[in-house]
């Protein structure tokens, strides 16, 4: 057993409401949990569980007077953490707990510059004024690896990039050298190279200082790279709590089990990935079953008769807890018949490989900067810089890079959302780019998109209905309002929504609900492609599942191609065949998504592979660190866009850009490792 | 930044143009000189003769655009439209019915204005933003609730509620200060505080409602959440935090207003009897002074468009995201 001095956070029962008391929303409804000096826990779970209000009652920042902590006890290094009053609160704010957020780009006040929010801290906490602050901030700033610090501490939060800034936030937590740091969703708006660094430091601050860190998290991968212990949260609870070896090694709780079967990856192609039905129960009632029962494939009836027992088990001396009555020692389980696992035909094999659908050559966007009183233009972004992609029918390509890249505006550029500055698209035998007005309009209905925020890209005040019809009529698809009632009908029950859906308004459904809309909505004029931007980033892990799910039966079905616009790179392996590596506005590798993914041979691919956080844990993977970050697409470097992140960079890199090199197996990569033959 | 403010300013020329184009279009085209003349002389038992000479006093007997009598350029100068519109351009406003120089006239005019409405807009700026931040420290209770339920009924009530009932309370009953009148000099101060405490108090519902809502939009965000999560007093994260970014939105909202400070308040100025520019405006036009109100309504549009020009540039100073980019 641990000795109990060493536990520095230990939170009971903690309930915390929001709304009229008379109903109130119980966001946490009796969490308990602890935390050893140094150690790093994490609070996983998916958005809406109460993880973040969770950190937030520990700080005493609930939003008042909307929410309120109704009970349970907050103990940090021997205070009770909730009997303090708000002045004693805030001497721990800050100096002994802080907190970094999930927006570094709102997160921080954007008219103070960087080195006076760093001193606040300082002068509230430590009594550091003046000379010696600013001392101390350069050396904060340096300690989390910001560029030339004495430089960039007058700077304002909107002249740095998103890592820079949540450098700057972990600085600004590091300033009063707190014991616990609780890091809500740090990395979550960053790109996994990025978040490969922050991790990093994040793990080197706290060998260093020895603080605690409470991390909170819905990305498995994170967890299984750099935390001891994980507590899972589901509608206000913790239901499943263990040291991260045995978490990885054997989850518990049938609701961690579903999480880890919907991460997709590569070896689950072929497969339709495991979801999890329904949504989460809503929280404005008291529970007397199991909050998972309804979503539950292995519930019988008693666990919709009585709440679940908190079941401790004790393995190589750490316990690992799970709230599952499956678990409980004297009750007889009824054995649950695995469930087979959907099997999804991969189009890939079908795909008559009869020439490509779209055909894109050296196509470019450029933008130009203009300047002065006559916005001369001095400059150009080159955004998308020449790039030749092939999409055959009924085959996904992945298009893959960091945020900047110019991924997102290739995609737009293809479907001439964005008129590009040269270079053709051919859809079938049609140059797109020479189309103008009618014939463009026309063209469209073989092409759609579907975007990443399905709560920004439909227009709040239409119905579904209207939403879905509004393509049909425009391509003059269904004439008759009969045929575009049975239109909408058909697309609903594609997609899996009722009928009763086309009544309603966009808001009246969640993330993943109001994606299939977006999905019907790209179906709705028949197209042949589908470019994808980022359909499943916004979406949480059981969603983005069943998202997944739909298009390669969308795929399969109807012979879809899809240009899919990702960074997360699990996705890319689950359902792409082929994969384009996008870097500064050109695609530096090209290949089989086997290829690529097994044998990536661009240093950047390399380095793109490794920085993902994978609950593999049998990988042992070494993550190759890429030196600084994306660089200006106004001023590329020299030579090959790559070299100065390069970890194998040559004297030739800085010469000129490579030609491209055609390997076996239509792998195409553009690096001066590779010579042409 | 610079070409910024320059290219700002060369914006406002073609508004500027159109707004004489259509003050023109409004005072001699929509309304001849022919018909200015029958509203002063009066319809009836009215001469030819009487109305060519109203005409030729004024110089409205000369053709609106194009001169075919004149030679040289006068065929464009000696038209109406060069001498009564653009004229204007280089703030010849020309004389009024009276003989009296209008220029002149605006330049002594404006101070008794600009001495009430200086003091109205900065002390009435303080009240707002103090009285909001009041709110925003105690947000969401009954201090709060029962503040902004006054913000509404001050806002309810019409400005000549204001004016007559402090006169009627500070003038005449507690005969604090006289009614209405105003002096030159040091004199002209208790003619002063009654107009100046009247516009400040009609403006307070609206003003501290507006800042109110800014406040509580800033405490919202994220950025408030650190500023506490550092551990900073609740006073400190208002006034350091909260206001300097609200102050963005709250100054270059007032910023708009400052030139047509001195176009004075028609009604205040004339209730007080303060020989400013508002009251001027309003004899003008009971007097049918065609050249006064044209002048009056060219000068607003210029102020208004000067106001613009202002915001944008304040922009620029208080807000680092747009100075630095």
């Amino acid at each position: 057993m641990h000795d109990p001095s060493d536990i520095l956070l230990c939170v009971r029962d903690l309930q915390v409401h929001f709304g009229s008391p008379a109903q109130p929303v119980r966001a946490v409804d009796g969490v308990s949990f602890d935390i050893r000096r140094g150690e790093s826990f994490a609070l996983l779970g998916e958005s809406g569980c109460g993880k973040s209000v969770t950190a937030l009652s520990i700080l005493q920042l609930v939003p008042a007077p909307a929410g309120r902590i109704a009970g349970g006890e907050v103990w940090f290094d021997g205070t009770d953490l909730l009997g303090q009053s708000e002045l004693q609160m805030r001497q721990i704010r800050g100096s002994r707990i802080s907190m970094i957020f999930q927006e570094p780009m709102t997160s921080l006040n954007p008219v103070m510059t960087v080195g006076e929010q760093i001193s606040e801290v300082l002068q509230q906490h430590l009594d550091l004024r003046g000379r010696a602050g600013r001392e101390r901030s350069i050396e904060l700033l340096d300690a989390v690896g910001l560029p030339a610090p004495a430089r960039r501490i007058g700077d304002y939060p909107h002249q740095l990039s998103g890592g820079m800034k949540q450098r700057v936030m972990i600085a600004m937590a590091l300033a009063g050298e707190p014991d616990l740091l609780i890091a809500d969703e740090p990395t979550t708006a960053l790109d996994v190279t990025i978040q490969a660094q922050v991790l990093e430091l994040l793990a080197r601050l706290q060998q260093d200082t020895g603080m605690a860190i409470l991390f909170i998290t819905h990305d498995l991968g994170v967890v299984a790279d750099t935390m001891d212990h994980v507590a899972v949260m589901y509608a206000g609870q913790v239901v499943e709590k263990a040291a991260r070896g045995a978490f990885f090694a054997q989850p518990l709780h049938p609701y961690s089990r579903k999480l880890f079967a919907a991460v997709p990856g590569g070896h689950k192609r072929g497969q339709l990935l495991e979801t999890i039905r329904g949504s989460v129960p809503p929280l404005d009632r008291k529970f007397t079953a199991c909050r998972f029962v309804e979503r539950c494939d292995e519930a019988w009836l008693r666990c919709h008769e009585q709440l679940p027992p908190w079941i401790e088990q004790s393995a190589e001396g750490e316990s690992h807890g799970v709230r599952c009555l499956r678990y409980a020692p004297d009750i007889d389980v009824p054995a649950v018949t695995p469930g087979s696992v959907a099997v999804v035909k991969d189009s890939a094999a079908s795909a008559s490989r009869d020439g490509s659908l779209v055909r894109v050559r050296d196509l470019k966007v450029h933008f130009p900067i203009t300047k002065g009183l006559f916005h001369r233009a001095v400059g150009q972004v080159y955004a998308v810089d020449g790039v030749d992609l092939d999409i055959a029918s009924g085959r996904t390509v992945a298009l893959v890079g960091e945020s900047g890249c110019g991924k997102t505006t290739a995609g737009k550029a293809i479907l001439q959302l964005i008129r590009p500055t040269s270079g053709t698209v051919h859809y079938r035998d049609q140059d797109l780019t020479r189309l103008t007005g009618k014939a463009l309009r026309q063209q469209r209905a073989h092409m759609q998109i579907i975007f990443q925020d399905p709560f920004s890209s439909m227009d709040p005040r239409m119905l579904v209905r209207n939403i879905l019809e509004e393509g049909i009529r425009a391509q003059a698809i269904a004439t008759r309002a009969e045929q575009r009632q049975t239109r909408v009908e058909s697309l609903l029950a594609h997609v899996g929504l009722p009928v009763s859906a086309a009544k309603r308004y966009p808001h009246e459904f969640s993330g993943g609900q109001r994606q299939r809309i977006a999905i019907a909505r790209a179906l709705a004029v028949n197209p042949g492609f589908i470019v994808c931007d980022e359909p499943t980033s916004a979406l949480d892990v059981s969603v983005q599942a069943q998202t997944l799910n739909l298009l390669k039966d969308l795929q399969a079905k109807m012979g879809l191609s899809y240009l899919f616009i990702t960074h997360n790179l699990s996705v890319v392996d689950y359902l792409a065949h082929e994969v384009a590596v996008m870097y500064l506005g050109r695609i530096v590798e090209q290949g089989r998504v086997a290829d690529i993914m097994q044998d990536p041979l661009h240093p950047y691919t390399q380095a793109l592979l490794s920085a993902v956080p994978t609950i593999d844990k049998a990988a042992g993977r070494e993550v190759i660190r890429l030196a600084g970050e994306l660089p200006s697409p106004i001023n590329p470097p020299r030579g090959c866009h790559f070299h100065p992140r390069c970890p194998q960079a040559m004297p030739e890199c800085q010469q000129a850009y490579p030609d491209l090199t055609l390997l076996d197996n239509m792998h195409q990569v553009r690096c001066f490792l590779y010579p042409a033959n | 930044m610079f070409a910024y403010i320059i290219r700002r300013v060369l914006y406002a020329i073609p508004i500027l143009i159109g707004v004489n184009l259509l003050t023109f279009a409004l005072f001699f085209v929509v309304n001849s000189p022919e018909d200015m003349a029958r509203m002063h002389l009066g319809e009836k038992r009215v001469t030819e003769q009487a109305i060519e000479k109203w005409k030729q006093n004024r110089g409205y007997d000369k053709p609106l655009l194009y001169n075919v009598q004149a030679e040289g350029v006068q065929v464009l100068t000696d038209t109406i439209f060069f001498t009564k519109s653009v004229r204007l351009f280089v703030l010849d406003f020309g004389s009024a019915d009276d003989g009296r120089n209008i220029g002149q006239d605006i330049l002594q005019r404006m101070w008794p204005s600009l001495a009430i409405a200086i003091p109205v807009f900065i002390v009435g700026l303080l009240v707002n933003i103090t009285f909001a931040l009041l709110l925003a420290f105690f947000r969401a209770t009954y201090i709060d609730i029962w503040g902004v339920i006054g913000c509404v009924i001050l806002m309810s009530i019409s400005t000549l509620f204001y004016i007559i009932g402090g006169q009627y309370l500070i003038g005449k009953t507690l005969q604090l200060v006289p009614i209405s009148g105003y002096d030159f000099g040091l004199n002209s101060f208790k003619f002063l505080v009654l107009p100046v405490l009247v516009g400040i108090i009609g403006g307070i519902g609206a003003g501290t409602r507006w800042y109110r809502t800014i406040f509580l939009e800033e405490i919202n965000r994220d950025y408030v959440r650190t500023a506490r999560a550092k551990g900073l007093s609740e006073l400190r994260v208002l006034f350091r935090h909260v206001l300097k970014n609200a102050m963005i939105p709250i100054l270059t909202g007032a910023v708009v207003v400052i030139p047509l400070l001195f176009m004075g308040s028609l009604l205040t100025e004339s209730f007080f009897a303060i020989p400013g520019l508002g009251a001027y405006t309003i004899e003008a036009i009971q007097a049918q002074d065609f050249a006064i109100v044209r002048a009056m309504v060219f000068l607003g549009s210029v102020m208004y468009i000067v106001g613009l020009v202002l915001t944008d540039i304040s922009y620029t100073l208080v807000d680092p995201r747009i100075r630095l980019n």
